[in-house]
């Protein structure tokens, strides 16, 4: 075994490992020992990734001293090692462009607990993407939605908290669907393992045998993943959620937590029951029609919105709506289309939101249209990585947004199912809907004001959040100028992946 | 399909129940009532773990009287699943409960909705 191969377990290990030890850090070493950590695993990962993209392989790691079918067990491939090199990148990023707005919003004594709950939350995201035991997904979830629920909660004011109530309803709701589901694949099925299922599932369906339990059990379970990603009807929590926690929890909740089901229901449906079941069933058309309701749906929301975090929050649920979208049409091509949008709406999320507390800094903390007039002006580094994350979400050439909107019109015209038409009339739509609701914004934050009463910020004075735009500006860029990599990079991944 | 569900009564008595905890956890007003109701919920898919892995007249799996053989004893599977899974379910509900108390000494109510009206009436 070579060496390289003992970095998934560590990843997920050190950051447990480093939630445990920032609880007793103080506030300053909790910062600077989690930087360390996060950046040391990024790198690892792309190391990782380096190595299995070359060689193109995926293999099975043994945790513990029983094999395959009474161990558990991690798997790495391309893909999960590409997919946690990015949650590892805009985890930091993240971290660093709302940090001096922790300080302001959470309590001094507390903060040091800011960095255990990220801490957790990348052990589970991480131990999510690599996990090859369905059991083991299911625990890794609920540490998911405990560490998310600590995030929102971070700053105590009465929205927060009854936010973080109302995640975790439905969080809740979500996950016992998940465990029901499971409990019943196991009990078709006998084993815990990914691949093992697989086996079984292909041996139940050759005899024809279970097939109404089976239908049962995946539809449970991709209802539950469903509701935790805060697919359309489900995401009356979303708002107040991203609306009111402190700024680097909401880049965090919108571009990795939601992103983390997204790719553990990819992984159920390839890797454990095969796309080609899921699509015999029909389950994808529901997730087609509910991701085209949840783009037009999610976009309408934004545009009545009046609050600047409100309006990123809610076109969230339209970017969700995009992702199922793509899992709904079933291909090859629109999958590829699907990963890439997680990447791409990871990105550029995180840089909207981190860049929206910039601008609301400069306009005395409001976050209505009104006051944040002319604060692209005011706040020059803010306004351009808004103009550029705008930009990209509406789906200007060069920007990540393009491509993946290039790549689900492409799948939908390969597409001769009948999905065709209606995605293509749907992705127009919502791209018009996008543009009306970011360009309005994008020209109001540069409507010069005579005599504003509040004032500028220099680029002196902020360095570190300058350098984080920057850092997501490039990451946008690189998205989307290099995509003939990126998807071929996804491909390889995900022909690996079942 | 019918004689099924006689035979195989303990699991539609986990479903049953599952499906009252899953109602009371989305529609009840009351935060207690709620929790209770996850408790309900997460109860019954244990439930329905111990009674799949039961097999009639084996043993629960701890060598008793020597015997080796595998045929005389039931999966020791589920059995770890439930307890990982009253783990979960605990920790989840610890958390529940103070969000709960949070909520109750600021806003002096257990109900949701009246919970998000006073929020709005605060205006911030």
């Amino acid at each position: 075994m070579a060496f390289y191969q003992n970095i998934p377990f560590f990843s997920i290990f050190l950051a447990m490992f480093a939630g445990t030890v920032s609880s007793v850090l103080k506030r300053k070493a909790a910062r600077i020992f989690n930087i360390i950590v996060i950046s040391s695993i990024m790198i690892a990962s792309a190391v990782l990734a380096v190595f299995l993209y070359r060689e193109g392989i995926s293999y099975t790691f043994m945790m513990g001293h029983f094999p395959a079918p009474w161990g558990n067990e991690i798997r790495a491939g391309v893909l999960e090692a590409g997919m946690a090199l990015f949650f590892c990148v805009i985890m930091l990023l993240s971290m660093l462009g709302g940090h001096h707005k922790l300080d302001e919003e959470v309590e001094e004594t507390k903060q040091n607990l800011y960095y255990v709950v990220v801490n957790l939350l990348l052990s589970s995201l991480l131990a999510m993407i690599y996990t090859n035991d369905l059991f083991t997904a299911y625990v890794f979830v609920e540490i998911n939605t405990i560490a998310a629920c600590g995030l929102i909660m971070i700053r105590q004011i009465g929205r927060t908290i009854e936010a973080a109530v109302r995640y975790m309803i439905m969080s809740l709701l979500g996950s016992g669907l998940f465990l029901v589901g499971l409990v019943v694949l196991y009990d078709l099925t006998g084993h815990l393992l990914m691949s093992n299922i697989r086996e079984a599932v292909t041996s139940i369906t050759a005899n024809g045998e279970y097939t109404i339990p089976l239908l049962v059990s995946i539809s449970l379970m991709s209802a539950g993943l469903a509701i935790k990603s805060a697919l359309f009807p489900f995401h009356a929590w979303l708002p107040d959620a991203y609306g009111y926690s402190t700024a680097s929890s909401a880049a965090m909740l919108s571009s990795l937590v939601s992103k983390g089901y997204i790719f553990l229901l990819i992984k159920i449906y390839y890797r454990v029951i095969g796309i080609d079941l899921i699509r015999s069933y029909r389950l994808t058309d529901v997730l087609f029609i509910f991701g085209l309701a949840g783009m037009i749906f999610g976009s309408l929301s934004a545009i009545k919105e009046n609050d600047i975090r409100r309006m990123i929050a809610y076109s969230s649920v339209a970017q969700i709506g995009y992702i199922y979208m793509g899992i709904g049409m079933g291909t090859q091509a629109a999958m590829l289309a699907s990963v890439y949008h997680i990447l791409m709406h990871g990105a550029t999320k995180s840089l909207l939101f981190i860049a929206a507390i910039g601008l609301t800094d400069v306009s005395g903390y409001s976050r209505q249209f009104i006051q944040i007039t002319g604060a692209g002006y005011r706040n020059k580094i803010a306004g351009i990585g808004f103009t550029v994350g705008a930009l990209s979400m509406v789906g200007f050439p060069g920007f990540s947004g393009f491509i993946s909107k290039l790549l689900f019109a492409q799948a939908a015209l390969q597409n001769n199912t009948g999905k065709m038409l209606s995605a293509l009339i749907v992705l127009g739509i919502s791209t018009i809907l996008n543009a009306i609701y970011f360009m309005k914004t994008v020209i109001r934050i540069y409507t010069p004001v005579k005599d504003s009463e509040y004032p500028v910020r220099p680029l002196k004075e902020q360095k570190l959040y300058a350098t984080v735009i920057v850092a997501f500006v490039i990451c946008n860029l690189f998205l989307g100028l290099a995509s003939v990599f990126i998807e071929e990079w996804i491909q390889k991944g995900l022909a690996i992946f079942g | 399909m019918g004689s099924n569900l006689f035979v195989n009564y303990g699991e539609a008595v986990a479903m049953i129940l599952f499906a009252i905890g899953l109602s009371n956890l989305l529609l009840q007003k009351n935060l207690i009532k709620k929790i209770i109701g996850l408790n309900i919920m997460d109860s019954a898919v244990y439930l329905f773990l111990a009674e799949k892995g039961y097999i009639t007249g084996r043993l629960a799996p701890i060598v008793t009287n020597g015997v080796q053989s595998a045929e005389a004893y039931i999966n020791p599977i589920p059995a770890g699943l439930v307890l990982t899974g009253i783990v979960v379910s605990v920790s989840v509900t610890a958390l529940m409960l103070s969000l709960t108390i949070r909520l109750y000494r600021r806003y002096q109510t257990l109900d949701l909705d009246e919970i998000s009206l006073k929020i709005k009436m605060e205006g911030k």
